[in-house]
């Protein structure tokens, strides 16, 4: 089309060109949805669905991203679109924020309200008289039937001092060390960028490591499982979340970083480590509010 | 508000109008107009297969007893329609019209994130594919009721994963369509158009869409509670394991009472637009217009235990919510008083855009009003789950969002097509909707208030009367949509030439300084606005 404006006309507006993706994208969600549905519903051809799903999502996401590195290596994007891309990706993390606060509104309703109602708190003392003979719900609780893998319903937390702390210490650091990687990026300084963005990377996934480690303790030797009562469920989905997350923040961190041995970017427009980099303080604030909220509280 | 420099459209005309062909054009959009177009069409679509399960269960409660159709299947009807109107005919209509309309407003040549448009588009069949396929399945549609209450939505068949991710795709789209808005309005907008000249429709859809970017994940995350409860054994609405089923209610209505004025808030704004042109005085009180947009949007998030006042919250929470409810009066009466005002000792024509923005001004109205006797929470125990809080909603969503629609579009699509419709048709599928919407409506507030339950396909035998009225309303409603169909494949095919005021009037904003039919690409250079 006649539109192919580069980065130094700024005056003229830049309407991309028509792009296969977005439908294959669609086809790609409905594979990968349906998929899905049949699994959990135990259709024999699901998982070969949901299979096929991940494949395309993932072609999906190779070739739309590819695309648009291509354009923005060629200078196609001016800076009225940079200015675009910045404030959609901050409004999606907003939206990602919102999706986090559901989960921890669960949290704060269920040790704040649910529980103290169930063991006769307030105008609800008839509770535990007739429902739940005698229920104290204490947190961490997994409800008056104790739910959970053990005999005796009984488990343990995860301490707030041990791996939990080691890893708040790693996302901060890994919050620094990305902004060392910007600020390097825009004095020019090549070799510390590349040093401290793969520090970062390497950050990123040591934390997934130690929370895999801790996932896999909770589940063989604390009793903690996704089904134990409302703390697991709290407790996995929150840091299960988290983690997938923290889990394709660093992914992104890796594309970028083979981009800038590729000698992408300048000091002046970069918006892709910019937008990889507030999604990565993103995961880290709201590990922030993990470690307080669900393993220190 | 807006007056675009012609000199600057004389440079918009040498832009190329060059169209893609085939297929593709569709497929891989990244036209506002044309994405904004299958919007539409999606929209109507839908408003066709969601009526035609609300003609179903018309047709079932025309009579007490059993006669059509078996409970479980009317359960299902009456989720799916909720369903398919909400997310499949009056959200996407109003995001079609934000495609079309706000480029040309604003002065921009497309939306922001043009791939992301049609990718939050291309979506929404996809999704709806999923939903109604689950009609299909064992045990049939979802039958709960589209809020979705544990326990009972827990215990549908194999529609349940499907409606789940149904939800989740559509929730997607619809961030996906709130952040391009957002974007489009807060970058994109031509040299000279400050915040405070931004036409209303574009001001409601910034707020509708922040609201939209703030609840859809909240929904996607109480959703994604009932499927791990469901296949993975987690406790979040199981008081055994600790949880509470209330708790989804909480979560649900954070997201659902924000989801209302979603569905209402553009329908604000279009009607901002139509009263001003067809009563030839600028609008009353626009700054304060604004205002009590944003003052709605804000008090949405403070209100929503208001539909569970019954579900044993303590004393002070139904005071809270019962206050901060009513508080909504407020903005809501600016709004009603100042599209009063506008028409005071104004040049007053009715076309079919002013039929229609008049009778959203009543009949929404109706629809505020009833909002208030439910809001009281003593009498909201007397109410709840009856015909009055159906006729409520009603009220607000079709004579309110679906009528504000309808005045858009017979507003903008002379601009659209460049062709005038038939004033004598769309008159007359004025006159059949509005008659008829009051019969079918009207009377499920007495139904209510004597005690008919919602959701219930029989019923008492003293309800016959009123059910009956009430049928042979919505039957009428149903078949004169069908003349809205015609207007519109009119307008499409051909007809008188519009000129690019369209209207006999001086409508103001930067749509009407372009001509009819809008050009393919509006204004690939910003116009200037004074």
């Amino acid at each position: 089309m006649a539109h192919a404006p580069t980065s130094s006309d700024n005056s003229k507006y830049y309407i991309p060109h028509g792009s296969p993706w977005p439908i294959f994208g669609s086809v790609a969600l409905f594979v990968l949805m349906s998929g899905a549905a049949m699994t959990m519903e135990g259709a024999n051809n699901g998982p070969s669905l949901l299979g096929a799903g991940f494949v395309l999502i993932f072609t999906l996401l190779f070739c739309w991203f590819r695309t648009v590195i291509n354009e923005s290596e060629a200078g196609t994007y001016n800076l009225h679109v940079d200015r675009s891309f910045r404030m959609g990706m901050s409004w999606f993390i907003f939206s990602e924020v919102m999706f986090f606060a559901a989960f921890f509104g669960a949290l704060f309703y269920a040790r704040n309200f649910a529980l103290p109602w169930l063991s006769g708190a307030g105008a609800k003392h008839l509770t535990p008289e007739l429902l739940w003979r005698g229920f104290e719900g204490v947190w961490p609780s997994n409800g008056p039937l104790k739910v959970g893998p053990r005999a005796d319903g009984s488990f343990e937390t995860i301490p707030a001092l041990g791996v939990p702390a080691v890893n708040t210490l790693l996302l901060l650091t890994s919050g620094l060390t990305v902004t060392i990687a910007h600020h390097a990026l825009r004095a020019k300084n090549r070799a510390v960028l590349t040093t401290f963005l793969l520090a970062t990377v390497l950050l990123g996934f040591l934390f997934v490591f130690l929370q895999a480690r801790e996932y896999h303790e909770a589940y063989t030797e604390l009793g903690l499982q996704l089904g134990t009562g409302i703390y697991g469920s709290t407790f996995f989905m929150l840091t299960g979340f988290h983690g997938f997350h923290v889990t394709v923040g660093a992914i992104m961190l890796l594309v970028i970083w083979f981009r800038v041995l590729r000698g992408h970017f300048t000091p002046d427009r970069h918006f892709a480590f910019e937008g990889v980099a507030w999604y990565w303080h993103f995961v880290d604030v709201v590990w922030l509010g993990l470690y307080i909220f669900v393993y220190w509280l | 508000m807006a007056h675009a420099d012609t000199h600057a459209l004389h440079a918009a005309d040498h832009h190329d109008d060059h169209k893609p062909h085939g297929i593709g054009r569709w497929l891989f959009a990244t036209n506002h107009k044309d994405i904004g177009t299958m919007y539409m069409v999606f929209a109507l679509i839908m408003f066709f297969i969601g009526g035609a399960m609300a003609m179903v269960i018309r047709l079932e409660l025309f009579k007490p007893g059993m006669q059509f159709v078996d409970p479980g299947f009317y359960n299902s009807l009456v989720t799916s329609h909720a369903l398919v109107m909400i997310f499949g005919a009056v959200m996407p209509a109003f995001v079609g019209l934000a495609n079309w309309m706000i480029p040309l407003q604003i002065g921009a040549p497309d939306m922001a994130l043009p791939r992301m448009n049609n990718y939050s588009f291309w979506i929404l069949p996809f999704a709806f594919t999923l939903l109604l396929s689950s009609f299909f399945t064992a045990g049939g549609g979802p039958a709960g009721g589209w809020t979705l209450y544990p326990p009972l939505s827990l215990q549908a068949g194999d529609s349940f994963p499907l409606t789940i991710f149904a939800i989740h795709m559509m929730g997607a789209s619809s961030i996906m369509g709130a952040i391009n808005v957002i974007v489009t309005i807060m970058n994109m907008r031509a040299p000279g158009m400050t915040l405070l000249k931004l036409p209303l429709f574009c001001w409601t859809w910034l707020i509708t869409a922040y609201l939209l970017i703030a609840v859809m994940p909240v929904l996607a995350g109480a959703v994604t509670m009932l499927l791990t409860d469901h296949y993975f054994g987690t406790s979040f609405f199981n008081p055994a394991g600790g949880g509470d089923p209330v708790m989804f209610q909480h979560i649900f209505w954070f997201f659902g009472h924000p989801e209302v004025y979603i569905l209402i808030l553009p329908a604000f704004g279009i009607v901002s637009e139509i009263i001003p042109t067809f009563s030839r005085k600028p609008l009353f009180g626009y700054d304060a217009m604004v205002y009590a947009t944003a003052s709605i949007a804000f008090l949405s998030f403070i209100v929503w235990a208001h539909h569970m006042f019954t579900v044993g919250m303590p004393l002070a929470g139904q005071m809270f919510f019962m206050m901060s409810t009513m508080l909504i009066a407020v903005p809501t009466g600016v709004k009603v008083f100042n599209w009063t005002t506008t028409m005071w000792k104004g040049s007053l024509s009715f076309e079919p855009p002013m039929l229609f923005a008049l009778a959203f001004l009543f009949l929404f109205t109706i629809g505020g009003f009833s909002g208030l006797m439910l809001a009281i929470a003593p009498a909201d125990y007397q109410y709840q789950d009856t015909y009055f809080v159906v006729a409520h909603f009603h009220y607000v969503l079709v004579p309110g969002a679906v009528f504000a629609i309808m005045a858009g579009v017979y507003y903008w699509l002379p601009k659209w097509t460049g062709h005038m419709y038939s004033m004598t048709l769309a008159k007359w599928h004025f006159w059949v909707s509005t008659i008829s919407v009051n019969v079918l409506f009207f009377p499920q507030h007495f139904l209510g208030l004597a005690g008919m339950p919602r959701r219930i396909p029989d019923y008492n035998v003293q309800f016959t009367d009123w059910n009956m009225v009430s049928s042979i309303g919505g039957f009428v409603f149903g078949l004169s949509q069908l003349l809205f169909v015609a207007v519109i494949i009119q307008s499409a095919r051909g007809g008188p030439k519009a000129t690019a005021k369209v209207w006999d009037a001086e409508p103001l904003g930067l749509e009407w300084t372009v001509p009819s039919p809008a050009p393919y690409h509006s204004f690939s250079d910003a116009p200037e606005v004074h």
